[in-house]
């Protein structure tokens, strides 16, 4: 019995499968990566606006008023709900990673993904309640 | 409950077409059966032609990944009874691989990508067998206990789209390896695995999207070890520039 190949002297010819530019909707755990990954734009843009605001305050207090105020309209007011909801999709989806990239052992057993997790969890709390605390007292 | 039950199967027979095809074929429906069974099946009673991989039938060799319903599976290890309610099964090989027939895979970039990582004990000072083993504590086996259980199915990598997208990648199942032999207190070879995966095709191509430790049968979680060496590399290179002559 003869062998049949793609080319009668050499291997078979190998298929190669072209990969779709919509390989992120295919699954939903693609697209969830592509969006935790996008969302990072967000993160960016925050940390742009801070740093301004920050430039404004140096400016003196007609500077900061100025840009409160620009901040205040309502597209500004848009961005930062659509900026806070993308923020915290970033932040829960790499908490949720977090067990994955840090693997604790204490006393010769390793620390459980919940107990690693939930301690980055407090560590946000606790920083963002010092945050609100500084603003409050201001 | 189902009598038959159809599967959809991909066929590519380079002699005769020059990309895949699908082929329908009804099996009877048992409920004992694991997907490979009614493959099995198709290859003994109704196309002999059919072909694909498979061997221990108890999911320890790895030879029987392929896409079920467009996700990667062990087939030996995949009940019909799973699929019965949700019409034809479509079976394909494993993606992100070139196909060789049917659902056969090339393997051989996997298996160049495994011996790149040098998945062997490496020593400074070996020493002679007569001398006796390295020897090793029950905690000392259990750090890197996890990492070893990879039975090489591949499905890590058809789960990956950086595999896919970059060719290159040395993947998920490789720098697990990596890693369960760095993790080995008997090793002294991670100096030698880092210069090889310490480069942009090494760990720093992965994204961590997690689909590897997702479609892993034996729970390796190769996304973790990935992680595990970004973070020893990182922390390498923090020494290096803060403790520049205290580092190594």
């Amino acid at each position: 019995m003869s062998v049949q190949t793609g080319s009668p002297s050499g291997p078979p010819e190998l298929y190669h499968r072209p990969m779709s530019f919509w390989w992120w909707l295919q699954k939903r755990a693609y697209f969830n990566f592509i969006l935790r990954e996008l969302t990072c734009v967000f993160v960016g843009v925050f940390a742009v606006i801070t740093i301004l605001q920050i430039r404004a305050l140096s400016q003196g207090p007609d500077a900061y008023a100025e840009f409160i105020n620009r901040l205040r309209t309502p597209g500004f007011i848009l961005f930062n709900t659509v900026g806070l909801a993308a923020l915290l999709f970033h932040a829960i989806t790499w908490f949720k990673a977090v067990p994955t990239t840090m693997i604790v052992r204490f006393g010769g057993t390793r620390v459980p993904d919940q107990v690693i997790a939930g301690l980055h969890y407090v560590g946000w709390m606790v920083v963002s309640v010092v945050v609100a605390w500084i603003l409050l007292l201001r | 409950m189902a009598e038959t039950i159809t599967l959809t199967v991909s066929r590519y027979r380079p002699e005769q077409e020059s990309e895949p095809t699908f082929q329908s074929y009804d099996v009877p429906y048992d409920e004992d059966w694991v997907i490979l069974d009614a493959l099995n099946y198709v290859k003994d009673q109704l196309d002999g032609s059919l072909t694909f991989r498979w061997s221990c039938r108890m999911g320890v060799c790895g030879s029987c990944g392929m896409m079920v319903n467009g996700t990667p599976k062990l087939t030996c290890a995949i009940p019909l009874s799973d699929y019965v309610s949700s019409g034809p099964i479509r079976i394909e090989p494993l993606q992100f691989f070139p196909v060789v027939r049917d659902l056969v895979v090339d393997m051989n970039g996997f298996l160049g990508k495994l011996s790149s990582v040098k998945p062997w004990i490496i020593r400074d000072d070996e020493t002679p067998p007569t001398e006796g083993e390295y020897l090793q504590t029950p905690a000392e086996l259990d750090v890197y206990k996890q990492f070893s259980m990879c039975i090489n199915c591949m499905l890590c990598y058809s789960a990956c789209p950086v595999v896919g997208l970059e060719p290159e990648f040395t993947g998920p199942a490789a720098i697990a390896l990596a890693q369960r032999y760095n993790l080995d207190s008997r090793d002294q070879g991670a100096a030698e695995r880092m210069a090889v995966l310490n480069e942009h095709e090494g760990m720093w191509g992965c994204t961590f999207v997690g689909e590897c430790t997702e479609v892993c049968p034996k729970n390796v979680d190769p996304a973790a070890a990935i992680q595990l060496y970004k973070m020893a590399s990182a922390t390498d290179w923090f020494k290096s520039v803060l403790l520049p002559r205290g580092s190594k």
